[in-house]
């Protein structure tokens, strides 16, 4: 009897921790915000993100690894804007809604859905973002363009409207290990 | 029993993936890496001067900063002069950081007909984190020309180049107290290769002190206050001046009061003639506007 329960144990805890796991810390995620007056642009190349087969999704940066080509208004970006001194990190953490679609054994680019909550200067909210997954020779990219709308967050400053557009496009370009 | 046992099996197993699917697992719950980076303070001041001198900010790399400070005529030349506004020194300045630690620059100053050049570097910088650094350290290096006629009073000669030739060197020691509030000191030796008077030396030591506070995200009130251990001699005064700093995105504008003249350590540190008290203070202001002349590598391609 204690056998069985015993085998039981092991093969619920092997089903659970059956999943792959992808990885990468060198992900990027790349905003852009396009206005009349300006078009400001920023990249964080240090992006860890990871995914797994069973279909859950997460990214987690710091929001002080954006960087500009100005210094100085990646300066007021981390400053006036994000207030990373409080909100030092931004993260996403969420699932593949239409997960039967993707075969990760098999080789191929994969165009789904990504659902979960979207973290920004201290803020939660649950987004749902278009994403294409390739799968080649085991590896696994994944890329994802979606607009947000900053205000949404908490963002406050002069600019928003102005410079600064309110819905900034955030294009996720990941390769995973 | 065992009827029961094989049921439970099944249903376990039934159920396990929507187990793992019904929530969201944080996936990093495991990792501590980040608590392990060390966090460099940014933002010390909004700008590389503090209002005459330096602050220990240097530049991004590949961002070049074009100044323009001007100072009026003093306050207490009345309505006539209309306080000052129709005399004007300027400066203007061309600032490039070559690395993010070391910027270099050129100017020139109307007062004296003064060339300078000078370099700073940062050697420390304050963080948290992995490494707890508590101060930013810069040391800024300068020389000046005074390419202005000046004659000797002694042997009514005009004295040469090299002799109208001063250096400084100066330690930069900041430390940002809190997101609106920093402090800096600033022990400076000035040297002239030219003794000002017979009876004065070469060398000049004095202790900057300044500060910074904000008032919003965008305006901080400035001071700036150097003290002379030893003096020129008695008709010159220790500098002071007291401002705000306006960020308006690509532009900071300083705009201040002070009672020296001179834009360049040696000239307002040891060559300050107004006197605060008898209203000999100059309106002034500086403006700084930043240009990327070459973009950070994550933007090549």
């Amino acid at each position: 009897m204690k056998k069985i329960i015993f085998i039981a144990f092991v093969l619920f805890t092997l089903t659970a921790s059956a999943q792959k796991m992808y990885q990468t810390r060198t992900g990027k995620i790349k905003f852009y915000s396009s206005t009349p007056v300006e078009n400001i642009e920023a990249i964080n190349t240090q992006v860890n993100s990871r995914i797994t087969d069973n279909g859950q999704v997460a990214f987690i940066l710091l929001i002080r690894g954006f960087v500009f080509k100005n210094a100085l208004m990646q300066e007021h970006f981390n400053e006036n804007y994000m207030d990373s001194e409080k909100y030092p990190k931004a993260g996403f953490t969420g699932m593949i809604t239409d997960l039967k679609t993707i075969d990760f054994t098999k080789d191929g680019i994969y165009k789904t859905t990504v659902k979960g909550d979207l973290e920004i200067h201290g803020v939660k909210k649950n987004i749902t973002a278009p994403a294409t997954i390739e799968i080649s020779g085991g590896k696994l990219s994944a890329k994802s363009v979606f607009k947000v709308t900053i205000t949404d967050f908490g963002i406050k400053g002069n600019y928003i409207g102005e410079k600064i557009a309110k819905e900034i496009e955030l294009t996720v370009d990941c390769k995973y290990e | 029993m065992k009827h029961i046992l094989t049921t439970t099996m099944i249903v376990l197993f039934a159920i396990s993936p929507f187990i793992s699917n019904a929530q969201q697992p944080d996936l990093f719950a495991a990792d501590s890496t980040n608590k392990t980076q060390t966090k460099i303070t940014i933002a010390t001041f909004k700008n590389t001067r503090l209002i005459n001198g330096h602050s220990v900010e240097t530049l991004g790399a590949g961002i070049m900063d074009f100044r323009i400070h001007h100072r009026f005529g003093f306050l207490n030349q009345g309505l006539y002069d209309f306080f000052g506004l129709d005399n004007a020194t300027t400066f203007l300045g061309f600032d490039y950081g070559i690395t993010n630690r070391l910027t270099v620059g050129i100017s020139r100053s109307g007062y004296l007909k003064q060339m300078e050049g000078f370099a700073k570097y940062r050697l420390l910088r304050q963080s948290t984190g992995k490494v707890n650094m508590p101060v930013s350290v810069t040391f800024q290096a300068s020389v000046i020309n005074k390419t202005a006629d000046i004659t000797s009073s002694v042997t009514n000669l005009k004295y040469n180049s090299s002799e109208k030739t001063a250096y400084t060197y100066q330690f930069l020691i900041a430390r940002k107290l809190s997101e609106g509030a920093s402090l800096q000191i600033m022990p400076t030796l000035v040297h002239y290769n030219l003794a000002p008077n017979t009876t004065s030396s070469n060398d000049y030591y004095s202790l900057g002190f300044g500060g910074r506070q904000k008032i919003s995200k965008r305006i901080s009130i400035n001071a700036e206050y150097y003290y002379q251990f030893n003096k020129i001699d008695n008709t010159y005064f220790n500098s002071l001046a007291v401002g705000v700093d306006i960020e308006t995105g690509g532009h900071v504008f300083q705009l201040h009061f002070t009672n020296s003249t001179g834009m360049t350590e040696p000239t307002f540190i040891h060559e300050t003639t107004g006197d605060w008290g008898k209203g000999e203070v100059h309106f002034g202001f500086n403006v700084s506007r930043v240009f990327v002349i070459k973009k950070p590598k994550e933007f090549r391609n």
